[in-house]
């Protein structure tokens, strides 16, 4: 163990080579207890890799990560982690609730039933956590159901439990709002940010699209072919900064309430007039 | 008429009949085969259609085809050519390059053209041992006759074995089987319940072999699972029913093929199918109103 520090993780000139190409160099990123980090950038760039590096999954080719002050994958279990694009598929008969267990239990060996006393208590505890995060996402008339029957952002809430389970200190969250219509992005993003708010968990949520998250975020970290910045997001989201990073002209807008919108994103065409749609009843 | 043709005389009384089926050792030896096989195929079917992996189930069973009818040839018992080559098939298709975690979860050209040529060869082994000609029917679709006490002590031990095994992977297993990434960032080493879930596999696969043949397994390997998984989508509730679906089938299976002249796999499979139409009817009409319900909440 190194000093202790109030920073659950830290990159400082961080760079990644997978395959011989290096994908980002030059990464500094602080993510303090409680704190709400996006890392953006177009599809491609390597954001899922940070998610991997910061797992112990991939080593850095140069600079230094610490996780909890120590080196990354030595206290995986006090991360939360829910990976890119996942849906069940439809015909996948287990249920809701099953999901949310496997985040407790699901690395354990030996006969899944309680048989000591020990045991009992222990499950009973377990089950008590259960439903409290199934609670927490609201999401108590859903785990009864197979999971393959549920709409995305349903699933997306089930895995955010389970994510949740174990009460870590820092959620790695890879796009978890891809595939999700406005609302539930919105909503999806709001439970995130009460979650880490409340709970005083730090998360590190991947997004190729800031708008429905940018409200919450204490800090972004941009990668794109053009480099990487990463700062708050009053300093990172700039239209100088945008543009740079994008080789293409970029606009960030204040709205009158003070919030910022990106236009002209490269990765969100059609966003653009989806935004004006659900504009009226976006989170505030 | 059918009926004293064989010389089993159905009496329509259930004691009696009863009875007669317990009558003859090697009717017992049957039985109590079919009970192991029927535990053992159920559970780890379970899994297997939950991983989907049916279609490395049924290669598997087709490449114990030849291992039993080499074994017929060399003079060992079919049971062990079941077993060696089931068990082999299974590891050389945990080495086939796959994706997330999950071996052999798509067909592929090559494993059909190996299977041909493996379901060949057992022919060529058939017809080299010229001894009993009947020996390839019961080889591809089972047969109840000449189980000794040593096979269903075999049959019995490597099923507890594998069920043991089973037990105390299950939880790490169903994790890596439904979500492999986060399994794996939790340590839950997935290749290892890849490789070691299909060894598992062959050894059910051979067992129900030995009852169903090798081209029913599924009969016994699928039919109970996936018609359980129609019924619950709950883990240990799925597993209990698959059981007693695979119990009822091998025992009714068996007393049918007893009292009349068809084939055993022909009556496990066809009541296996049976419970799986029951069931699909049956969920399709109470999720059909659960669905409509949950349009008007």
């Amino acid at each position: 163990m190194g000093s202790r520090s109030d920073d659950v993780l830290r990159l400082t000139g961080a760079a990644v080579r997978v395959g011989g190409r290096t994908l980002w160099a030059g990464v500094d990123l602080s993510v303090g207890v409680g704190e709400f980090v996006a890392v953006l950038g177009p599809n491609g760039v390597g954001k899922s890799t940070l998610v991997k590096v910061v797992l112990g999954l991939l080593p850095v080719s140069a600079g230094t990560v610490t996780v909890f002050d120590d080196r990354p994958g030595q206290h995986n279990q006090r991360i939360g982690y829910l990976p890119q694009r996942r849906s069940f598929e439809p015909s996948l008969r287990v249920r809701g609730i099953d999901i949310v267990r496997l985040g407790i239990s699901g690395d354990r060996f030996g006969i899944p039933l309680p048989i000591t006393r020990r045991a009992r208590q222990r499950r009973r505890v377990e089950e008590e956590r259960i439903s409290e995060v199934i609670d927490l996402v609201d999401a108590s008339a859903l785990v009864d159901r197979p999971i393959g029957e549920l709409s995305g952002g349903e699933q997306q809430r089930i895995l955010i439990a389970q994510a949740l389970v174990r009460r870590p200190s820092l959620l790695l969250l890879d796009e978890p709002l891809d595939s999700l219509d406005l609302p539930n992005q919105s909503a999806v993003a709001a439970l995130v940010s009460t979650i880490c708010r409340q709970a005083e968990v730090s998360v590190v949520m991947v997004a190729h699209d800031v708008n429905p998250i940018l409200s919450y975020l204490d800090r972004v970290v941009y990668i794109a072919e053009g480099g990487v910045a990463a700062g708050t997001p009053h300093e990172v989201i700039t239209s100088e900064t945008l543009s740079r990073l994008y080789r293409t002209p970029i606009e960030v807008l204040t709205t009158t309430d003070g919030r910022l919108v990106v236009v002209g994103h490269p990765e969100a065409p059609a966003h653009h007039a989806d935004r004006h749609r659900g504009a009226g009843h976006g989170p505030h | 008429m059918v009926l004293t043709d064989v010389g089993a005389g159905l009496t329509w009384n259930l004691v009696d009949d009863v009875r007669q089926l317990f009558q003859f050792g090697f009717m017992v030896n049957a039985l109590e085969a079919g009970t192991v096989v029927a535990v053992m195929a159920a559970v780890i079917g379970w899994f297997m259609v939950v991983r989907r992996q049916s279609f490395a189930g049924h290669t598997i069973a087709v490449v114990g085809f030849p291992g039993a009818a080499g074994a017929t040839l060399v003079g060992v018992s079919a049971l062990y050519g079941y077993f060696a080559f089931c068990v082999a098939a299974a590891v050389l298709i945990s080495a086939v390059p796959h994706s997330r975690g999950k071996a052999f979860s798509q067909e592929n050209a090559v494993t059909g053209t190996v299977q041909t040529f493996l379901l060949a060869l057992g022919f060529l082994f058939v017809s080299l041992y010229r001894g009993n000609l009947n020996g390839i029917n019961s080889l591809l679709f089972g047969n109840f006759l000449g189980i000794t006490r040593g096979q269903v002590l075999t049959l019995l031990l490597v099923a507890l074995g594998a069920l043991g095994v089973l037990g105390v992977i299950s939880r790490p297993l169903l994790f890596a089987s439904i979500d492999p990434d986060v399994a794996a960032a939790r340590g839950v080493p997935v290749r290892g319940m890849s490789l070691l879930f299909l060894v598992l596999l062959g050894l059910a696969a051979a067992e129900a072999s030995q009852i169903t043949g090798a081209l029913l397994v599924f009969a016994l390997l699928v039919m109970p699972a996936a018609t359980a998984q129609r019924l619950t989508p709950r883990p240990l509730l799925g597993g209990a029913i698959a059981v007693a679906l695979g119990l009822a089938v091998t025992w009714i299976g068996l007393a049918v093929a007893y009292f009349s002249p068809y084939p055993i796999g022909f009556w496990v499979t066809t009541l296996a199918f049976g419970a799986y139409v029951a069931a699909a009817l049956f969920t399709r009409s109470t999720t059909g109103t659960g669905r409509a319900v949950g349009v008007r909440a």
